[in-house]
């Protein structure tokens, strides 16, 4: 059989395994449906050179297998040729990066009404932290952290004291209503990434990073660290639930505020002393 | 033809063929007038026994081939540790000594073997030593003996990283990256030995590398035979020149990287470390910046892509050229597309680190440089099928191997566009799809090339041919293999597997992979294996394969036209050559023959009608 044959079995064989391929997105559960389009039209125009370049080759090796004494062009260069080819080149990769840089825009600005949420990340393992009526969170740093203090809250911050403080790892979110995901790390670096959402970003130590999405399909999500961060990593998993309104109302309005904390704390050694001066 | 440098001083009038006298402006009717040397001939050192000629040995030839094979065993070793790793992934539990620490420390081992130890030391230590001198008519390289230390520090580098396997704790498994603050913490296996030898084995690679490096440069800049103009000189040795030119500018950094990361872990200062709590404990370092290791890393990990991918354009653009029986199509274009291509790699490293948490706003900048060095190269990849155009193409084993090379660089190539692309990057990123866009692009795409000069120039090096029917077996299973690893591999990134994954467990949407998964392991396997044909082919045919005689593919370069086959120390005899025309005359309309060597004076081929190139 002539290479070329095969060759171009390769081609068709690839296109018919994109077809009929079982393997594709996750069904999108956020506002970043622009991603995935950008990505088919870079699927199309990619995929067409593709094709068409093998295709080319493939008919040039079939067409002009060696024989000797067969006629070969001899033409070191084409001005004319190599112009358009550099033209219509340049052209194909403006319109793949002028929809690409738009969504990344989109992407790196938040809208106003974004729901902030925290997510402290650690080896290996997931926390979260909520602004309570103030909307706003509190400082805090790595140094400040304690069995007293789990996500190192400044105690001079007046902000911090109404944060509501989630140490497990199920984060609920209010479907259609864009979050400010603020990454915050206490070792090495992760990734909060849940496929159906799409959008991630590394968490550092010593940085709080960034990223915001929309999700708009109420269901359980699996979160998966997407940053490598040491021998755990494949087991550092958490779970998003998307929920309505008034579920979501009910599961915060259960959640402990940083003052509860304390609050609870204070009471605990309270009665430890209590206790401790009635065994005198 | 290989004793015609015979310079032939009969002065004739040019009549039908463009004078290709390298000297612009000097009036002269000898159409085969050269500029006489600049330069005086080199002393050589002839080793006499041996331990001076097998083994600390200054002949740049047999330096190549023990940087060659000495690469080739830390390859194999990268390959052995990439099916134990498939195995874990294809059939996790199969194998019990496989754990998950032992799992992150093959794929760090793995990665960093196959771009650093085996692909670079393979294209520029191996190519680069044998080919430099030939393909520019030089007697060796400019320097020698320290072109030997280069191999010995090499050498070196190699038994230390080896050494890191036999220590307490193993080798690092930080992943090829080595990204701090987990590389030197204990939650990554490999945290105290491991990583200290990583370190330095780098280092001492850098070390060497650059003595071989600053040899590759200024033998091509300053020992090129007469009229070996820059402008004449094969393409393989322009891939060659610029990426050492890149290596010689991204290693530094890899080597600032490396001292600073051996001394936030031997001393305890914070270059990389931030204030972190491990355990319950605040650590002792404060202030670093991670972000700033990733910086440092980028900028010597993407030149190094085309470390890698810029002598495999460069060698395939040769092979084609001469197995088409074609001149490479835009020449010019290629040179300046490979230069263009190196010094826009250095504007583009912070595209590995879209989702790092960088400034956000740089995406915008790398996004935009990315997609620009997509334009020359495509334009490389249009020329090489325009080269085959209209041509003759023998379809041997090389070409095969070419071809494939095509296919598989195209396909990197694309998906490079899509990761390249911020948005979509966003998505992708840490996720299968990148495993098998680099593979595609960097792992297979030069392997193809370093497998068809094998084919290539195995009759200069070993005086013999190798067996085509054990070739094209060695190239379908090879090829057809590798493409059925890699490309349904991006399917798992659309789904979201995220990369070094120990084990997936039972997420809901990864279930449909368990299949993919087996069927990749199988395929791997298969390819590993499958590369006993070669290495056999190798050694059946050092002992019996069919004597090659000189310049066997009728090619045009000098490395063809030695007075011995293969060449001897010294590689010309008494006289150097001197250069006539480029080496990409092939089937010249007029000449008697379908190829032109290099050494070929105008006055011999008084009918062809050489365009001026």
């Amino acid at each position: 059989m002539h290479p070329g044959i095969i060759f171009l079995g390769v081609i068709v064989g690839s296109v018919l395994f994109h077809i009929y391929t079982p393997w594709w997105w996750t069904d999108i559960a956020s506002n970043w449906g622009a991603m995935d389009d950008t990505i088919n039209l870079t699927f199309w125009i990619g995929g067409g050179v593709f094709i068409l370049v093998c295709l080319f080759m493939v008919y040039c090796i079939l067409k002009f297998s060696y024989k000797e004494g067969r006629k070969v062009e001899y033409k070191p260069e084409d001005h004319k040729l190599e112009k358009i080819l550099t033209i219509a080149t340049t052209v194909g990769v403006i319109a793949l990066l002028a929809p690409g840089l738009i969504v990344y825009n989109n992407y790196i600005n938040t809208p106003k009404n974004a729901l902030q949420v925290e997510v402290n990340a650690w080896q290996w393992g997931w926390q979260y932290r909520l602004p309570g009526e103030d909307g706003i969170l509190g400082t805090a740093q790595v140094e400040k952290i304690s069995d007293d203090n789990p996500f190192g809250i400044n105690l001079d911050d007046p902000n911090g004291k109404d944060d509501i403080l989630i140490q497990d790892d199920v984060l609920h979110l209010k479907t259609d209503r864009p979050v400010k995901i603020l990454l915050r790390s206490l070792d090495v670096l992760h990734n909060y990434y849940v496929p159906q959402f799409r959008a991630k970003m590394d968490a550092i130590p010593g940085i709080i990073s960034y990223y915001w999405f929309e999700p708009n399909k109420i269901g359980e999500y699996e979160v998966l660290c997407a940053e490598y961060c040491g021998v755990g990593h494949y087991a550092m998993r958490a779970k998003v639930i998307v929920e309505s309104e008034s579920n979501y109302k009910n599961w915060i309005n259960e959640q402990e505020t940083f003052s509860d904390l304390i609050a609870k704390q204070e009471n605990d050694k309270l009665k430890t002393t209590l206790i401790a001066k009635n065994n005198d | 033809m290989s004793d015609e440098y015979n310079q032939q001083n009969t002065p004739l009038e040019a009549q039908s063929s463009e004078t290709m006298s390298g000297s612009s402006g000097t009036p002269s009717k000898d159409i085969d007038y050269v500029r006489p040397a600049e330069l005086p001939e080199q002393d050589l050192y002839h080793g006499h026994s041996f331990i001076t000629k097998w083994v600390f040995c200054q002949d740049a030839k047999i330096i190549g081939i023990q940087y060659f094979l000495t690469a080739v065993f830390t390859g194999i070793v990268g390959l052995i540790l990439s099916w134990l790793m498939r195995l874990q992934l294809g059939y996790p539990d199969l194998v019990p000594f496989i754990t998950a620490e032992h799992y992150y420390q093959f794929v760090t081992m793995h990665g960093m073997i196959m771009v650093v130890y085996f692909l670079t030391a393979l294209f520029l230590g191996g190519f680069g030593n044998y080919l430099i001198p030939l393909m520019v008519g030089a007697r060796d390289m400019v320097f020698p003996y320290v072109n030997m230390v280069s191999f010995w520090m090499f050498f070196i580098a190699v038994c230390v990283l080896m050494a890191s396997f036999f220590v307490p704790g193993g080798p690092t498994g930080a992943g090829w990256t080595l990204y701090p603050p987990q590389a030197i913490l204990p939650g990554t296996p490999g945290s105290n030995m491991g990583i200290t030898l990583m370190l330095i084995s780098l280092s001492l690679f850098v070390i060497g590398f650059t003595m071989g490096g600053l040899n590759y440069i200024i033998t091509i800049l300053q020992a090129r035979t007469r009229g070996m103009t820059l402008m004449r000189m094969p393409l393989t040795i322009w891939g060659i020149f610029t990426a050492t030119a890149l290596a010689m500018l991204a290693f530094p950094a890899l080597l600032v990287s490396c001292i600073m990361m051996t001394l936030d872990k031997m001393l305890g200062t914070s270059f990389f470390m931030p204030a972190i709590l491990q355990a319950g404990e605040v650590l002792s370092y404060g202030g670093g910046s991670p972000v700033l290791f990733q910086h440092l890393f980028w900028f010597f990990g993407h030149p190094e892509v085309y470390i890698v991918a810029l002598p495999a354009f460069g060698i395939v653009s040769d092979l084609i050229s001469v197995h088409a029986r074609k001149n490479i199509f835009g020449y010019r274009m290629m040179v300046w597309a490979i230069v263009g291509i190196g010094a826009l790699s250095f504007f583009v490293w912070a595209h590995h680190m879209y989702v790092s948490g960088m400034n956000p706003w740089f995406g915008f900048f790398f996004a935009t440089t990315t997609l620009i060095i997509a334009v020359p190269t495509a334009l490389k990849v249009y020329n090489w099928i325009i080269t085959l155009f209209r041509a003759n193409i023998r379809m041997n084993t090389v070409m095969l191997f070419c071809l494939g090379f095509i296919v598989t660089f195209v396909n990197g190539g694309i998906t490079g566009i899509f990761l390249g692309n911020v948005a979509v990057d966003i998505p992708l990123s840490d996720t299968y799809f990148v495993i098998a866009h680099f593979h595609m692009v960097m792992g297979i795409a030069p392997l193809m090339v370093i497998m068809g000069a094998v084919y290539h120039w195995f009759p200069l090096v070993a005086g013999r041919m190798l067996s085509e029917k054990l070739g094209k077996w060695h190239f379908w299973f090879t090829f057809l293999g590798a493409y059925s690893i890699y490309f349904p591999m991006h399917y798992l990134g659309f789904i979201g597997v995220p990369r070094r994954y120990y084990e997936m467990y039972d997420s809901p949407y990864v279930t449909s992979a368990t299949g993919m998964n087996e069927f990749i392991t199988v395929a791997a396997l298969i390819v590993g294996f499958s590369q006993l044909i070669f290495i056999y082919n190798i050694v059946t045919s050092l002992k019996i394969g069919k004597p090659a005689g000189k310049n066997p593919w009728k090619a045009n370069s000098l490395e063809w036209l030695t007075p011995d086959v293969p060449p001897t120390h010294g590689n010309w005899g008494e006289k150097l050559p001197v250069v006539h025309r480029w080496p990409y005359d092939f089937n010249v309309p007029g000449a008697k023959e379908d190829y032109i060597t290099q050494t070929t004076p105008p006055s011999e081929v008084i009918n062809a009608e050489v365009e001026k190139t």
